[in-house]
């Protein structure tokens, strides 16, 4: 903690921070906050951080899982295996988020309809809706990104570790388990951080196709009270908050992980 | 060839892709060359904000690195359709009380230049944290040689870091492209037709929305392959002069 705040007490940076605290003030007492309470007020604002908040853990689970098998697909699987795996990566990482999530949207969501089964099934209920449109998006462009850094990670794991434990005869999954995965997680772990936060930063993509998420709330907001500034500054302050958080937890996670690589 | 070519006649398979109207071809065609002229733009200014930006964080005084390090440290932690969003209605509203301040009446900014400005100064922050890393890679003897002949600081950065710094620097530009290529479709939000935006207007038009959007992924896996191409032959010079590790007596 001293060697945090140490820093913060030279000249400069006190200046620094008083002009900090005077552009907050400013903000705080100029600024039109006066919708702020009706919106806390009516949920609308914290359901907008829970959907947020569900979608970049749920996609960033699922994507992370996902994209084990891609990686593994790339580093270890006969070539019918890789080669898609290869493309689905490219694709991903080649084209907008923007563009995939209309395309799941727009374009798979209006061929549902014409298949009266589909109409009848219990998926209906789901595939009504936008969310699980831009939870799929957002998971398939997670585990695309992480897919290729998993492969990295996996091919960096020393072979000789793998021929030992082939050696001890373990079985496949079990080598997979005990030894090639978690020392390939160990490795991605400084990049994961990062790509965790990129991960955030696209969630409010998923307003576009009408998802209530935070970005969504306050493009309401600004919509009922023609405010413009105002609920984006909140915006902006809520997801460094949150950038903030997932930093600070990947840096908790990394210190658990003892450093050195064999 | 010719069947080909007929594939995308008028009341054919593609045909609603055909270059004039009521094909959409076209318009996707210009979009593209929207997407493109707008990240060729903001990567032009992110490049020259990132290198002033650079040589600022390294060797700049402690207010300028401060000042620096808030300008990174923001705009990488806020979502860029956001500061998209906040920088679209700030900026033209910035100029025009300028203006006004001045006495001259207000304007109306094209959305081409204020989406170029935006994207440039986000991509700037970005491309200052590559470059800062890019220009620590250079061997510091060098630098230190080139001060001992007597170099201004100028002809330094001119002869020395810049030309070395690039051949660390180039994968990261390289992936800043790509990002940024795809980051142009944030513009489609704010109604900007690029090729995103100009694919759901096709559409919507259309319904035929699974033949555009696949299309015009189809362009972006072009531009993103040729610039891939690209920036693979001007690292292979920009690395011309080091030696070759691969196979080397290490």
């Amino acid at each position: 903690m001293r060697a945090l705040i140490k820093p913060m007490l030279l000249p400069r940076r006190l200046f620094l921070l008083a002009v900090g605290i005077a552009i907050v003030a400013w903000a705080i007492l100029t600024l039109d906050w006066s919708w702020l309470p009706t919106y806390v007020a009516n949920g609308l604002l914290l359901e907008g951080l829970w959907t947020t908040t569900y979608m970049l853990v749920l996609s960033w689970a699922m994507g992370l899982f996902l994209a084990i098998w891609l990686g593994l697909a790339q580093a270890a699987g006969p070539w019918y295996v890789a080669l898609p795996a290869k493309g689905f990566c490219s694709m991903i990482r080649g084209t907008p988020l923007l563009l995939q999530l209309w395309f799941l949207y727009y374009g798979l969501g209006s061929l549902f309809p014409q298949f009266p089964w589909i109409r009848e099934s219990w998926a209906w209920a789901y595939l009504r809706e936008a969310w699980p449109y831009g939870l799929l998006a957002l998971t398939m462009s997670f585990a695309g990104y992480e897919g290729e850094v998993m492969r990295g990670a996996l091919l960096g794991v020393p072979k000789g570790q793998l021929e030992a434990a082939r050696a001890y005869g373990m079985p496949r999954l079990t080598i997979l388990r005990r030894i090639w995965l978690p020392q390939a997680i160990r490795r991605v772990l400084p990049t994961l951080g990062g790509e965790t936060v990129l991960q955030l930063k696209s969630t409010p993509l998923i307003a576009t196709i009408t998802v209530l998420d935070l970005y969504q709330v306050s493009l309401q907001i600004r919509q009922d009270t023609f405010i413009i500034y105002e609920p984006l500054l909140l915006l902006a302050v809520l997801y460094m908050f949150y950038t903030g958080l997932i930093v600070l937890a990947f840096r908790f996670i990394e210190r658990q992980v003892p450093a050195k690589l064999g | 060839m010719n069947w080909l070519f007929g594939l995308f006649e008028p009341g054919h398979a593609l045909g609603l892709l055909a270059m004039s109207p009521p094909g959409w071809g076209g318009a996707l065609l210009t979009g593209l060359s929207h997407t493109l002229e707008i990240a060729i733009g903001s990567y032009i200014l992110g490049t020259a904000i990132g290198v002033l930006g650079a040589f600022g964080k390294l060797y700049g005084g402690p207010i300028i690195k401060d000042l620096l390090a808030i300008y990174t440290t923001a705009i990488r932690a806020i979502p860029e359709l956001i500061e998209i969003l906040l920088l679209y209605y700030l900026v033209p509203d910035i100029v025009n009380r300028f203006l006004l301040s001045m006495g001259r009446p207000r304007i109306d900014l094209p959305p081409i230049l204020v989406g170029t400005l935006v994207l440039g100064f986000v991509l700037g922050a970005y491309m200052t944290e590559v470059l800062r890393g890019a220009i620590l890679a250079v061997p510091h003897g060098q630098v230190e040689a080139a001060r001992a002949y007597g170099m201004t600081p100028l002809q330094i950065a001119r002869r020395v870091t810049l030309p070395q710094m690039l051949a660390y620097a180039l994968p990261g530009m390289a992936n800043l492209w790509l990002n940024l290529t795809k980051d142009t479709a944030l513009l489609a939000v704010i109604g900007f037709n690029e090729l995103t935006e100009t694919a759901l207007q096709a559409g919507g038009t259309t319904k035929a929305f699974m033949l555009f959007f696949t299309a015009a992924g189809i362009l972006y896996l072009i531009i993103s392959a040729l610039s891939g191409r690209l920036f693979a032959l001007a690292e292979r010079r920009a690395r011309r002069g080091q030696p070759n590790i691969r196979g080397g007596g290490i």
